[in-house]
């Protein structure tokens, strides 16, 4: 989608118009990506000016709604970069399932994908009874589809070769049932999870957890708002736990990034 | 044409290509002159996973540093950025990277039209980019706003592309494009150093 420039200023009128009447903080986002969702959905919706954009999403809760939803990136995949899920399956997941309980968050889960994908692994280590998947997005809509465990089903054959090269040996089928465009996904894996709103920006940390699962979300922050995530990831880790971020995310540039140590090439990290 | 176009200052190259392009950059890189004084970006469609692949290719052909595309990485002169498949590439106001894993544009991730125009916002007349072979009509929209902040076209001559549709749907919207054969790009871009 490409759309006539909005100039910076402009932004960050809207954006303080957003945390202060929603009370949600996208001034720290990378400056480029932020501009370009805001861009594209100004277009999409055909606003006749900005300033008519801006009305919208201050006054207009409907609206805003969508705003929250367009914004963010909602794009993402079961079992996404196979190597991955390879490397939880056989390095991360064993060594958790030697506590007797294991506790895991999903932070940015999005439409869940990701919460699945690790509750298919978890029940094939046999560890799916005595786990529990916190899935957390910033957005109450995407995390209404993530509960309902549905997803279309042409993407199914790309999820199926993803799992099969991550290792998977099962039918991949035989974790979902096909209901006309949708693939429904089998509630025995969506019973070990707990769905909640929960913003990296503002919220505190709520738990304690052995695994930490954030992919993909920290390459919209600047690099302060990356750091104070981090520090938000530490607070909510034991020690021994682990952290995985997305395949173009590092922990290096961050301070504490000494207490924890690579596992492999994958972009997980053990806390020492 | 040649010699005004090159003229003016360049702060960054853009170069985008897909079917058929990396015939033309392996032909470029090699004859690039090490000292440029700005930094080239490098957008083709490729397989995700593939990443090194176009990278190794590269290093061993130039003495300008090559970098597979890291986020928050800043764009220094002399240095080549590639865009890792299945991210697209933005380009902040502080001359950094930024990589976005947002929905597709013109069925492709990396798009080549996402980068032309977020590089046209931030640098605007200093910009070059060029455009390669190609068998589908990304980087087309992007070039028209390259065009509109007043940076420079470069299009590969559709004639002597492999994949002649990219470049010739570009040569139909942009008017001012400068048509360049391959062998002649290493040239022009070693005549941008400012």
């Amino acid at each position: 989608m490409i759309s006539e420039a909005i100039d910076n200023e402009q932004i960050d009128a809207l954006l303080s118009d957003v945390l202060e009447v929603h009370g949600y903080d996208f001034l720290e986002y990378s400056h480029a990506s932020i501009k370009r969702r805001i861009t594209r959905l100004y277009t999409l919706d055909n606003f006749v000016s900005f300033a008519e954009f801006r009305y919208a999403v201050k006054s207009d809760k409907q609206y805003f709604k969508r705003f929250l939803e367009e914004i963010t990136v909602n794009v993402t995949e079961m079992f996404r970069d196979p190597g991955f899920y390879r490397s939880l399956r056989h390095d991360v997941l064993p060594v958790l399932g030697t506590y007797p309980f294991i506790r895991i968050w999903v932070a940015g889960c999005s439409t869940g994908e990701e919460a699945y994908s690790l509750a298919i692994l978890l029940k094939e280590l046999n560890l799916l009874q005595k786990s529990l998947i916190y899935a957390t997005d910033i957005n109450p809509s995407v995390l209404e589809k993530a509960k309902k465990g549905m997803f279309p089903l042409n993407y199914l054959k790309g999820y199926s070769e993803n799992y099969v090269a991550s290792d998977g040996t099962k039918d991949f089928s035989s974790y979902y049932t096909a209901n006309y465009s949708l693939a429904k996904f089998d509630e025995s894996l969506s019973s070990k999870m707990i769905f909640s709103t929960h913003n990296l920006v503002s919220d505190h940390s709520f738990n304690e957890f052995q695994f930490i699962l954030c992919r993909n979300v920290l390459i919209y922050f600047d690099k302060e708002l990356q750091h104070k995530v981090f520090q938000l990831f530490d607070n909510s880790l034991e020690k021994l736990g682990y952290l995985a971020l997305g395949s173009k995310e590092s922990l290096d540039f961050w301070p504490k990034a000494k207490e924890y140590k690579r596992v492999k090439l994958e972009k997980i990290w053990r806390k020492l | 044409m040649a010699q005004t176009i090159a003229d003016k200052k360049c702060s960054a190259l853009v170069i985008g290509g897909s079917a058929g392009s990396l015939d033309v950059l392996l032909e470029i890189f090699p004859d690039l002159k090490s000292n440029l004084s700005f930094p080239i970006i490098l957008v083709t469609h490729r397989k995700s996973g593939n990443d090194s692949l176009l990278t190794d290719l590269l290093k061993s052909r130039t003495h300008l540093i090559v970098n597979e595309a890291e986020e928050k990485q800043p764009i220094l002169r002399g240095n080549v950025y590639i865009t890792p498949g299945d991210y697209h590439l933005l380009i902040e106001e502080e001359i950094t990277i930024s990589l976005d894993y947002s929905e597709k544009v013109n069925y492709s991730r990396p798009s080549i039209d996402v980068t032309f125009q977020s590089a046209a916002e931030v640098f605007k007349d200093e910009l070059v980019c060029i455009l390669l072979s190609g068998s589908n009509a990304d980087g087309v929209e992007g070039l028209k706003i390259v065009e509109k902040w007043g940076g420079r076209v470069i299009i590969q001559n559709p004639d002597t592309a492999i994949m002649p549709y990219m470049p010739q749907q570009a040569l139909n919207e942009i008017k001012t494009a400068l048509v360049l054969n391959s062998f002649e790009m290493a040239a022009f871009i070693n005549k941008l150093n400012n």
